[in-house]
C-alpha cells in the first residue's frame, strides 16, 4: 500500500467559495468534483491538490439546494459542474459554461439522483 | 465587425475514432471560441457499482476504457485495498507496474499511428501500429487478453510471469526500443512534422496547472505532474525520470509521449531486474468500510477513482476521474485563436479517450 495523506474537510455551503479562494491562492490545481448520493442527501467532494498534497473539501446539501459555481476562480470545473447536475441534479449557480442539462445525454433524466422507476433501471 | 459562424465538429470525424462534438465560433478562418459538448455513448458504469459486488466491480472498472484498461483495473484495486488495508504482495506490485508500462507503451503507439493519419502520414501510422502489435502479443502471452487484460485483482495479481518469460521481454524490448528509435526520429525530426506542429495549440505552462491539464497535455507546457511519483505499485523502487517539454505547443506534446516510450522500457527493464519472487496475492476477507481516492498514472494523465463503501459487498460509490475529462478545459483554451485547419490535429494532440470519459 502507498497511503497518500487525504484530508477531507466538511464545510457549509455558504463557506465553499471563501475555501476554494484559499485553495487557489494558495497554488492548488482542481483535481475535480464528485458527488454521492447518501440517503436523501448528497456530499459534493471538491478536491485539490498541490505537489502530492491532496485537499479535499465536502459540502453536504438536500437536492433542492443551489449550489454556488467555483468556475470563477477555476474556469475548468464547469466540466464537473455540468456533469453533477445532469447526472444528479444538483443545481449549480453562475457556471462560465451552462450546458443547460445537455452536457451528458442520458435516456433517464437525473439517473444517480432521484430513485428510478422499475422498469426503467438499466 | 467580422461576421462570426458557427461550424460544428464532430461527433463523427474522420480524426475521431470516438464521439466528441465542438461548436466552433469562427471569424473567416479563425477559431474564436470552442464550446465542448460530450455525452453521446455514456454509459453509466459507476452506477452498476449498486448492482456489482466489491470483487465483481473489477471487471466492470477495466471495461472503462479499451486502451489502458489494466490501469483502470489496478486503480481500482489499489483502493479497495487502501480501504481495506490489505498489503499486497511485492511481486504483483511488480507485475502490476510491468502490465502498467506495457499499456502505456501500446496506448502511445496507438496515439502516434492515430496522430500521423491525422496530418496525413499513413505509411507512419501503419508502422507505429505495427510495432505496437509485438506490445499487445505480449499482454496476450502474458495475461490472457489482448484488449482487457483481467489480471488485476483485489489482493494481487490473477497470474505470474515465469523469470525465462520477463528475461525473454526485457530482450524483446531492446529490440523494440531500436524500432521505435528510427519510428521517432521521424516524428521528431522530419521538417513537414515540425512545420505542421510546431506553435500550434500552444497552452502556456500557468494555462496547463490552472485549467487542470494532466499528462502529457500538462508536461507538454512544462508542468511535471506525474502519479508515478507517488510512488503506487513498485514505482517507488524504480528510478524514473519524468519527461516534460516547455513549448506547450503539439510538437511539444508529441515530444512527450515519443520520450516517454523509452522511459517505459527504461521502467520495464528496471523491473524485470529487480522483481522479488513470492506470492502474487493475498487472500482478501471481509468488506470495504471507509472511502478513498486512489490515484495513478494513465497514459494520458492522472486518473482519480473515488471508492466509498459502507461495510456491505455494494460499494455506496464509485466515481472515475478520466484523464480526458479533465483534459477538455485546455483543449478549449488551445483552440482559441487556431486556424479552423488545425483543429482536428489539436483536438487528438490530447489524446482524447472518449470511452473513459463516458463511463
Amino acid at each position: 500500500m502507498t497511503t497518500e495523506e487525504q484530508l477531507t474537510m466538511p464545510i457549509e455551503v455558504g463557506q465553499l467559495i471563501g475555501r476554494v479562494e484559499q485553495y487557489k491562492q494558495g497554488g492548488y490545481r482542481l483535481v475535480q468534483i464528485g458527488c454521492t448520493k447518501i440517503g436523501e442527501v448528497y456530499e459534493i467532494n471538491y478536491s485539490f491538490d498541490k505537489d502530492f498534497v491532496f485537499r479535499n473539501l465536502r459540502i453536504t446539501v438536500t437536492g433542492d439546494t443551489e449550489v454556488p459555481s467555483i468556475s470563477g476562480m477555476y474556469w475548468g470545473a464547469f466540466v464537473y459542474e455540468n456533469e453533477m447536475h445532469d447526472l444528479f441534479g444538483i443545481q449549480v449557480r453562475g457556471m462560465n459554461i451552462d450546458f443547460k442539462g445537455n452536457f451528458i445525454r442520458t435516456s433517464i433524466k437525473f439517473p444517480f439522483g432521484a430513485a428510478i422507476p422499475k422498469g426503467e433501471q438499466p | 465587425m467580422t461576421k462570426q459562424i458557427i461550424i460544428p465538429f464532430g461527433p463523427q470525424h474522420p480524426v475521431l475514432p470516438e464521439p466528441i462534438h465542438l461548436d466552433l465560433v469562427l471569424e473567416d478562418e479563425m477559431v474564436v471560441e470552442a464550446i465542448p459538448s460530450i455525452g453521446y455513448i455514456h454509459r453509466g458504469f459507476e452506477k452498476l457499482v449498486e448492482k456489482r459486488e466489491f470483487t465483481e466491480y473489477v471487471y466492470v472498472a477495466e471495461r472503462t476504457c479499451g486502451i489502458c484498461s489494466f490501469i483502470h483495473g489496478l486503480t481500482y484495486c489499489q483502493g479497495i485495498e487502501e480501504i481495506m488495508q490489505v498489503e499486497v504482495p511485492e511481486r504483483a506490485l511488480f507485475l502490476r507496474t510491468i502490465w502498467s508500462e506495457y499499456s502505456r507503451l501500446h496506448s502511445h503507439l496507438l496515439w502516434l499511428g492515430l496522430f500521423a493519419d491525422s496530418f496525413g502520414f499513413e505509411n507512419l501510422f501503419m508502422n507505429a501500429w505495427r510495432i505496437r502489435e509485438r506490445i499487445l502479443d505480449v499482454m496476450e502471452q502474458t495475461t490472457g487478453g489482448r484488449v482487457i487484460q483481467g489480471s488485476c485483482k483485489i489482493g494481487g495479481v490473477r497470474r505470474d510471469i515465469s523469470g525465462e518469460k520477463l528475461g525473454q521481454m526485457s530482450k524483446d524490448l531492446d529490440s523494440i526500443g531500436q524500432e521505435l528509435e528510427e519510428l521517432t526520429n521521424v516524428f521528431l525530426r522530419d521538417a513537414s512534422i515540425k512545420h505542421r506542429l510546431k506553435n500550434v495549440g500552444v497552452l502556456s505552462r500557468d494555462d496547463a496547472y490552472s485549467l487542470g491539464a494532466v499528462g502529457p497535455t500538462a508536461r507538454g507546457s512544462g508542468v511535471s505532474l506525474d502519479m508515478r511519483k507517488t510512488g503506487y505499485a513498485a514505482y517507488g523502487k524504480l528510478n524514473l525520470e519524468t519527461v516534460a517539454e516547455n513549448d506547450g505547443d503539439c510538437y511539444a506534446r508529441c515530444v512527450v509521449r515519443c520520450r516517454e516510450l523509452f522511459t517505459s522500457i527504461d521502467l520495464i527493464q528496471q523491473a524485470v531486474r529487480k522483481i522479488p519472487d513470492g506470492p502474487t496475492d493475498v487472500k482478501v476477507t471481509g468488506t470495504p468500510d471507509g472511502e478513498y481516492f486512489t490515484r495513478s498514472e494513465q497514459p494520458r494523465g492522472e486518473l482519480v477513482h473515488y471508492l466509498k463503501g459502507n461495510g456491505t459487498k455494494f460499494l455506496v460509490r464509485s466515481r472515475i476521474r478520466t484523464p480526458t475529462l479533465t483534459n477538455i478545459p485546455p483543449l478549449v483554451k488551445m483552440l482559441q485563436g487556431c486556424e479552423l485547419a488545425d483543429v482536428p490535429v489539436i483536438v487528438l494532440s490530447i489524446d482524447p479517450c472518449i470511452s473513459c470519459t463516458e463511463r
